[in-house]
C-alpha cells in the first residue's frame, strides 16, 4: 500500500504558490489586477491623446518633484536657516515658486479636465481623487505659510485660528503653534498629498485616458467593417 | 449616409467606449516626465532669481513696546479687565465666549477647551510676578491677588476707560485715581518687562525648549500694532488678506474663493463669518467633488464645448470618416 501523493501546487515562474489562499497571495493578485497589464508604464496612448492640455498632469506632477526637492534641502537646512543664510533664502525662493508653479498647473489640469467630462466611463473615483489632491495640497501650503516665523507667519496665523476654532479644528490643529504646524506641513501633509496622488495616477493608468465625448466605440467600428 | 449617422449617434448613447480598445500612437511618458521635470527646475531656478521670496522679520513684543508702548498697556490692561479677544473668546482657549456656530451647530464648542488660556492671569500677571527686585509692583501684585474677582474687574475696566479718553491713549496723561487699585502700576511694569525683551520668556511654557509662542501670539493679536502692521501691508481680512503676503508676491491665489466670502455680505458683518464661510465652502468642494454624479453641472462640459478644441483633431478625422 503506497502513501497519498502530495496535495497539488499551483506553480508560477517555476516556484509553488498557494494563489489566492493567503494574504500574501490575495495582495499580490490586487496589484497584479489593479492596472490592464502593459497599462502600468505604456508606451502608447490612444490617438486622441493629442492636445497641450494633456501637459500639465505631468507638469503637476514634475512640479511636485521640484517642491519635494526643495523641501528636503529646507529641511536639512532647519527650521531657521533660511532666515539667516543667503543660500538658505534662495532655497526658499525656490521651494515658494515651485509650490507657485505647481499649484498653477494642477488648477490648469483641473479645468482641463472639467471641460474634458474626464469622470466619463467609470472614472468618478479618479475626478475625486483628483479634487482630494487639490484640497490636501492647499492644505499643505497653507501649513507651510504658517511655518515660516516671520511677520507673514504670525499674521497668518492670527487670522486663520479663527476660521480653523469656528469649526472646531482649532482645538486640535493649533496654527500658533508653528512647532506642529512645520510638523505637519512637513511629514503629515506630505504624506497625504503622496498617498492620494498615487492613488489618482494608479486609477489614470486603470482606466486610461477618458475618450472624447460622444466618442464612436472603435470596437462597433471594426465589427461594422467586418460586417460590411 | 444617413443610415451610418443613425449608426453613430446610436453607438454614442451606449455610454463612454473603453479607452484601451482606441487606435493608439507611441507616447514616451518617462521621457515626457523627465523633460517636465527640467522644465520645472528651470523655471523655478528663473523665477527664484529674479524674484527672490518675501522674509520680512518676525515683530518682537519688546519691538511691540518700543513702537507702541500705549498700545501695550492698553492691551494689558485690557486683559486684566477681561475685554480683550483672547479674554472673551471661548473654545478652544477658555469659556468666556459661546464661540461661533454653523447653523445649529456650535462646532467651536463641541471642539472643547484644550489650549486652555486664562488671558489676565497667563498674559499679565502670571509674567509679571516673575520679575524681582521692584517693590512697587511685587506690593501691586499683593494688591491684585488678594482682591475678588469684581474688584479686579472693576479697577481694570476704569482704568481702561480712562487710558481710552487720554490723548493717543497715553498713560501718563491719565490723572491718578484709586479707582484704578494697582492696575497702572501692573500695566507700566508689564511695559518695562515687555521693553527688556523678558516677556516672551515668560509666555511660553516653562522649558528649555520654547517651540509653541501660543500665548505669546494671543497677546500680540489682542493689541492693535499687529494688525496695523498688516493693513498698512494690504493684508486685512477686508483687503483679501488670507491669500496675500508681504511684498509683491503671489500668496495663495489658490485660497481667492475662500477670502472672497469675507469680502461680501452676509459674511463680511457676520459674527458667524469664519464658521459660515467654512460651511459655504464646505459645501462647494463637496459640490465639486460630486459634480459626476450630480445631473445638470455634470453636463456642462457638453453644453460648453471645449472639448471640441481639445480633441479638435480627433472629432475631425471623425468627420472626415464620416463624410
Amino acid at each position: 500500500m503506497s502513501a497519498a501523493p502530495p496535495a497539488p501546487l499551483a506553480h508560477r515562474g517555476g516556484q509553488p504558490t498557494d494563489g489566492g489562499s493567503t494574504w500574501t497571495g490575495r495582495l499580490r493578485d490586487r496589484i497584479a489586477h489593479t492596472v490592464p497589464p502593459g497599462q502600468a508604464l505604456p508606451d502608447r496612448q490612444p490617438a486622441y491623446v493629442d492636445s497641450w492640455i494633456y501637459v500639465f498632469g505631468v507638469a503637476t506632477l514634475a512640479a511636485l518633484v521640484v517642491v519635494v526637492g526643495t523641501g528636503i534641502l529646507l529641511a536639512i537646512g532647519g527650521a531657521a536657516w533660511w532666515h539667516t543664510s543667503s543660500l538658505g533664502h534662495f532655497v526658499n525662493s525656490l521651494h515658494l515658486w515651485s509650490v507657485e508653479l505647481f499649484m498653477a498647473a494642477m488648477v490648469i489640469h483641473l479645468w482641463g479636465k472639467f471641460w474634458m467630462a474626464a469622470w466619463r466611463g467609470r472614472r468618478t473615483l479618479t475626478w475625486v481623487t483628483g479634487i482630494l489632491a487639490f484640497l490636501t495640497s492647499i492644505g499643505t501650503a497653507f501649513t507651510g505659510y504658517l511655518s515660516q516665523t516671520n511677520l507673514d507667519s504670525q499674521w497668518i496665523s492670527t487670522q486663520a485660528k479663527n476660521g480653523l476654532n469656528a469649526v472646531g479644528v482649532g482645538a486640535y490643529l493649533n496654527v500658533l503653534n508653528p512647532g506642529q504646524t512645520l510638523l505637519w506641513h512637513i511629514v503629515l501633509m506630505p504624506i497625504a498629498v503622496g498617498i492620494i496622488a498615487l492613488a489618482h495616477i494608479v486609477l489614470v493608468r486603470r482606466h486610461g485616458v477618458v475618450p472624447p465625448l460622444d466618442a464612436v466605440d472603435p470596437r462597433a467600428d471594426r465589427a461594422e467593417a467586418v460586417e460590411r | 449616409m444617413t443610415a451610418t449617422l443613425e449608426r453613430t449617434a446610436g453607438r454614442r448613447r451606449e455610454g463612454t467606449p473603453d479607452s484601451h480598445d482606441f487606435p493608439t500612437r507611441r507616447y514616451d511618458l518617462v521621457k515626457e516626465f523627465v523633460v517636465a521635470v527640467l522644465v520645472m527646475a528651470v523655471l523655478t531656478a528663473g523665477l527664484a532669481a529674479l524674484f527672490s521670496s518675501p522674509d520680512e522679520k518676525a515683530i518682537s513684543l519688546r519691538d511691540w513696546a518700543l513702537a507702541a508702548p500705549a498700545d501695550v498697556v492698553a492691551t494689558a490692561t485690557g486683559e486684566l479687565a477681561g475685554t480683550t479677544a483672547s479674554a472673551t473668546y471661548g473654545p478652544p482657549y477658555n469659556t468666556n465666549g459661546s464661540g461661533q456656530t454653523l447653523g445649529p451647530l456650535p462646532l467651536q464648542k463641541w471642539g472643547g477647551v484644550r489650549i486652555p488660556v486664562n488671558s489676565a492671569n497667563d498674559l499679565v500677571v502670571t509674567p509679571l510676578s516673575q520679575v524681582s527686585g521692584d517693590s512697587a509692583l511685587t506690593s501691586a501684585l499683593g494688591q491684585w491677588t488678594s482682591a475678588s474677582a469684581t474688584q479686579q474687574t472693576s479697577w481694570a475696566t476704569a482704568y481702561g476707560d480712562a487710558l481710552a479718553k487720554a490723548p493717543n491713549g497715553d498713560p501718563a496723561q491719565v490723572a491718578t485715581s484709586t479707582s484704578y487699585g494697582p492696575v497702572p502700576v501692573m500695566a507700566q511694569s508689564f511695559l518695562t518687562l515687555a521693553r527688556s525683551g523678558g516677556l516672551e520668556a515668560t509666555l511660553g511654557t516653562p522649558s528649555f525648549y520654547a517651540t509653541d509662542p501660543t500665548k505669546s501670539l494671543l497677546l500680540l493679536s489682542d493689541g492693535a500694532y499687529l494688525e496695523d502692521l498688516a493693513r498698512a501691508r494690504s493684508l486685512g481680512g477686508d483687503q483679501w488678506g488670507m491669500m496675500n503676503e508681504t511684498g509683491n508676491y503671489p500668496g495663495q491665489p489658490w485660497m481667492w474663493l475662500y477670502t472672497f466670502w469675507y469680502q461680501v455680505e452676509p459674511f463680511s458683518s457676520s459674527d458667524n463669518a469664519d464658521a459660515l464661510v467654512w460651511g459655504v465652502m464646505m459645501f462647494l468642494t463637496l459640490v465639486l467633488a460630486l459634480i459626476p454624479l450630480i445631473p445638470g453641472l455634470r453636463s456642462i462640459p457638453r453644453w460648453i464645448p471645449v472639448h471640441r478644441l481639445i480633441w479638435r483633431r480627433y472629432y475631425r478625422d471623425q468627420q472626415r470618416l464620416l463624410g
